[in-house]
């Protein structure tokens, strides 16, 4: 063993760190006035982050609670994208909505820092470790815009249930530690190594770990806070909350559940089985009746949530391969829908209803069509990105025999295209109503790319598709 | 010919025509013509490529040819195209109609002209690309896709009811659809392939037959549709625009037949026989029931999309006949349906452009203005009903005497639905056309223009030649339906030695 653990390994965390506390100096000292510089230093800080990831090696430290694998590059380049796409998003908003601080893109930094850890943690500690620091940023940043009543609750309500949610994990982790004697992934599945079933206390174990990492994934029991948090906390902050922070926890459940717990997997598959399921059913009914396009947002993402994780039940290389493309289209739809409803704005402010956007493809057609495609995409119609995210996660599931989940998952996928075509149906064939002030750059620019990643996704998915086996090979 | 990858061409050439409507960015009478003028042209020439992948094609062979392959997504599946004497068929549909379609809504659309008409090319593509795709996957990302033009053609361009109309088409057709998907993923896994050249030759397991041919009988019973899952096609009829309904009846339904002949016979042959019974059944009551309903309607439009309901019955029942009459009557019906529907939709759409309204009672006497009108519209009715010498006829006949092989129950049946088309079909014409021009506001109604004239006349013509010469459509298909029937009754007889089934002795005469 080294005297010093191998510190390049975690290089993009690092530039994360001293980035992080660089831009709070710069912010501290420039006052107010300097918000918009440090928000480009914090995207600047990100993509020298993904840089990092992209050309860094991989390999094992800070004894072996810290891994690099391709299985962490590649999610790590998604939460690094998420996070920056959700800063240049932010920034315009927030002085327009006047919270603009220079606080909130240190803090998204700091989180992303946390979500990294996760993507690489490989120890139970370790992964506490990450959640905590990114949900302690989290919280804040829910909270950012003070003097917005809405938004301080969806602070309060994400922290306390946040709170209780990491409890669950930490319990959980105590009891998988008291029951194997090992915190560490490569410990936990040696000592499990030839046990067909887990004992009754290991099982207990897993429930409330994986109870706490559905809390973070906003999985069905533990969705409860994603609508209420979703509606109040600012627009580009919800962006930022429905992608980066999912992916993060989705590595962490994919990578506790595969690695270490392994040998047990008749035991975790139906825990994860069921909570797919219960989010497939609930995301897709729960939908039907929001009005709110950010509580739509909401019910949306537990749904898809639900269909990311009906590809990790299947357990297997092809599901692990099928998630990570889901989390590669999800980012992509996310924001670009995200984009738009940022920029549902009027000369009164943020409009929120989705009767709001009647008639948007005759006064912006560009936007109703790229936002139209992306519903598209989310119902998860071809040819689109969401279709093959779909396909490949059901695929997995059909390969591990869970023929019911794939079955009743496209038949809930059906239900949500109802309130999918709803955004199209208002879009495209109702009479306009007064259209949005024109938007503004940066978001045209994401919302463009998001599109065309969304429609000519059928083209790039061979190297997307190679990259995420390439990385799902590594856990196994 | 292999230099050329004819059919990647024809499939995609429409989106060509997209590119350049998207460059015309201006919005007066001018631009609109050019937009029109854009899309004819991409439409023609589209049919002219199409001509070239008919001449390149061999009948004599039965197998897949102009084949095209592609790596697309690793082991999974690939980019894999080709068309074999059935799917050439429906290709060439595909692409002689269009630009009538074109035509058609040259007038009668004025507003979003643009859209409109991307939202055409952009259907053409997936539906060549659903009749030439080779692979399950790529075969179900054209077939599904195409929900999206026509969900959009319908609720925008729709009348009273669209909104409506345009979520159940989508939800119906979906709701089958997603049901497929899971059984090509079973398939894959289980043959290890989605190359469908290869899946054709080799039927799957018997044990896992009955599922997978469910799985796609629920997508292509809506897609047909079957009785009882038809009732989105009369309220998608209605209300689409005149060149959607045309394109509804004429080739999105023929994607239901096309769909069990490429998929539900070759691969599940088992489960085909043991179920042919309960197709059957569906078929005849479908024709029965279909044209008693159709006897009732008051609007013209909802009448004819009864009727197409009772003809894919026949299509059905040929298609389960096994036997070469049944499935190349299925066929030609299918063929022949595709015009004489088609051209019956845009018979409506003249008449509604100038009226704007479908109640037959709103009608009567038309034959005192519109001569030619009643002329080519009686043709068309004739050909609904099933006359000699037009096409109706042979492809009726064709899976009658198959259907007759197979069970003189089920023949004897469906032919009462010959007699009453005639009832129906009849009774619209003397509604609509005879009698005393009594209404005021027909009294100024005019003769078809050039442009419908040069609309309808040559799917007049077309009806007619086929129904006196229907061989070049019976020629194409014939080696491809052998192969099929030997591949079928061979799959049959052996698995007939292992299972216990009493059904394929009664189809196999």
């Amino acid at each position: 063993m080294n005297a010093l653990p191998d510190f390049a390994l975690a290089c993009p965390e690092l530039t994360l760190g001293i980035g992080a506390v660089v831009l709070l100096m710069l912010g501290a000292f420039g006052g107010e006035k300097s918000t918009s510089k440090v928000s480009w230093g914090a995207v600047i800080v990100l993509l020298i982050a993904m840089l990092a990831v992209v050309v860094g090696r991989e390999g094992s430290t800070f004894d072996g609670a810290f891994v690099v694998d391709g299985f962490a590059r590649f999610l790590k380049v998604l939460v690094l994208a998420g996070s920056a796409l959700a800063v240049v998003m932010a920034s315009n908003f927030a002085k327009a909505e006047k919270f603009a601080r220079f606080e909130l893109p240190v803090l998204i930094v700091l989180a992303t820092l946390g979500m990294l850890m996760m993507v690489s943690a490989s120890d139970l500690i370790s992964v506490y470790l990450g959640i905590e620091l990114q949900s302690l940023a989290l919280y804040v940043v829910a909270a950012i815009h003070r003097d917005d009543a809405r938004s301080t609750e969806a602070g309060l309500k994400y922290f306390v249930l946040g709170a209780l949610s990491s409890g669950m994990l930490l319990y959980g982790a105590s009891l998988i530690y008291g029951f194997t004697g090992h915190t560490d992934f490569v410990g936990i599945a040696s000592a499990l190594a030839g046990e067909g079933r887990a004992s009754l206390g290991l099982v207990f174990g897993i429930v409330f770990l994986s109870a706490g990492i559905a809390f973070k994934v906003s999985a069905v029991p533990f969705h409860m806070w994603t609508p209420d948090v979703y509606e109040g906390a600012p627009t580009p902050i919800t962006a930022f909350f429905a992608a980066a922070p999912k992916i993060a926890a989705m590595a962490v459940f994919i990578r506790v559940v595969i690695e270490p717990l392994h040998a047990v997997q008749q035991d975790w598959q139906q825990i994860v089985a069921f909570i797919a399921l219960a989010s497939m059913i609930l995301g897709a009914f729960a939908a039907i009746g929001q009005k709110n396009i950010k509580r739509l947002m909401a019910y949306s993402s537990i749904g898809h949530m639900g269909y990311a994780l009906a590809g990790l039940a299947a357990g297997n290389e092809a599901g692990v391969q099928g998630v990570l493309i889901y989390l590669a289209t999800y980012l992509a739809m996310t924001v670009g829908a995200f984009a738009c409803i940022i920029s549902m704005r009027r000369a009164g402010g943020m409009v929120e209803d989705i009767n709001e956007l009647a008639g948007l493809s005759r006064t912006n057609l560009p936007m109703a069509f790229l936002l139209g495609m992306i519903m598209f995409s989310l119902a998860g119609i071809p040819p689109f990105a969401g279709f093959f995210a779909k396909y490949f996660v059901f695929q997995a599931a059909v390969q591990a025999g869970l023929y019911w989940l794939a079955v009743i998952g496209v038949l809930a996928s059906v239900v949500g295209a109802y309130y999918y075509l709803r955004i199209v149906k208002v879009m495209f064939f109702d009479e306009p109503a007064e259209g949005f002030v024109p938007m503004a750059l940066e978001l045209k620019a994401i919302l463009g790319v998001s599109g065309l990643f969304v429609i000519f996704f059928a083209f790039i998915s061979g190297p997307i598709g190679a990259a995420a086996a390439a990385a799902a090979k590594t856990l196994f | 010919m292999s230099g050329l990858p004819l059919l990647s061409l024809t499939t995609f050439l429409p989106l060509a025509g997209v590119l350049f409507i998207l460059m015309i960015r201006a919005q007066d009478e001018a631009a609109i013509l050019n937009i029109r003028r854009v899309a004819l042209i991409t439409t023609v020439v589209t049919f002219l490529v199409s001509i070239g992948v008919w001449t390149g094609f061999d009948p004599k062979n039965p197998g897949f040819q102009l084949q095209e392959s592609h790596d697309w997504m690793g082991a999974f599946f690939a980019y894999r195209m080709g068309v074999d004497g059935i799917s050439v068929l429906f290709v060439l549909l595909t692409t002689f109609l269009m630009p009538f379609c074109i035509l058609a809504s040259w007038e009668s659309v004025q507003s979003r002209v643009k859209e409109y008409m991307i939202a055409f090319l952009v259907l053409e593509t997936l539906m060549i690309g659903v009749f030439s795709a080779t692979d399950l996957v790529l075969f179900y990302v054209f077939f599904e896709a195409g929900l999206i033009p026509m969900f959009l053609i319908i609720g925008v361009w729709g009348g009273k009811r669209r909104v409506y109309a345009s979520y159940k088409f989508f939800l119906y057709t979906l709701t089958g659809s997603v049901l497929m998907m899971i059984a090509i993923m079973a398939m894959y896994w289980s043959a290890g392939t989605t190359d469908i050249t290869v899946l054709v030759n080799k039927p799957f397991p018997v044990s896992m037959q009955t599922w997978l041919w469910v799985a796609f009988f629920a997508s292509f019973a809506v897609k047909m549709p079957m009785w009882p899952v038809h009732t989105w096609l009369p309220d998608a009829h209605v209300e689409a625009p005149t060149a959607g309904s045309v394109l509804l009846a004429a080739i999105l339904l023929k994607m239901g037949g096309y769909g069990f002949l490429r998929f539900s016979l070759p691969m599940f042959p088992s489960a085909s026989a043991d179920l042919a019974p309960f197709i059957f059944t569906l078929s005849v009551v479908a024709i029965i029931y279909t044209s008693l309903v159709a006897l009732v309607q008051e609007d013209i439009k909802k009448l004819i999309a009864y009727s197409s309901v009772a003809h894919m019955g026949y299509v059905t029942m040929g298609i389960f006949t096994m036997n070469v009459q049944g499935i190349q009557g299925a066929i030609f019906q299918m063929f022949s349906h595709g015009l004489v529907s088609g051209a019956l939709f845009l018979c409506v759409g003249v008449v509604y452009d100038r009226m704007h309204t479908r109640d037959i009672d709103a009608y009567g006497g038309l034959v005192n203005r519109m001569p030619v009108y009643a002329t080519i519209f009686l043709i068309l009715t004739m050909a609904n009903v099933g006359l000699p010498g037009t096409s109706g006829f042979v492809g009726e006949f064709l899976t009658l005497a198959g259907a007759f092989q197979a069970n003189t129950w089920v023949a004897a049946f469906a032919t009462t639905g010959v007699i009453l088309s005639a009832a129906y079909a009849l009774w619209l014409f003397r509604r609509v056309v005879w009698g005393a021009l009594t209404k005021a506001s027909l009294k100024s109604i005019v003769d078809l223009s050039t442009r419908e004239m040069v609309i309808l006349v040559p799917l007049v013509v077309l009806v007619i030649v086929f129904g006196v010469y229907p061989q070049p459509v019976l020629n194409a298909c014939a080696a491809s339906v052998d192969a099929l029937i030997h591949n079928y009754q061979a799959a049959i007889s052996a698995a007939g030695q292992t299972a216990s089934s009493a059904a394929p002795a009664l189809l196999i005469r």
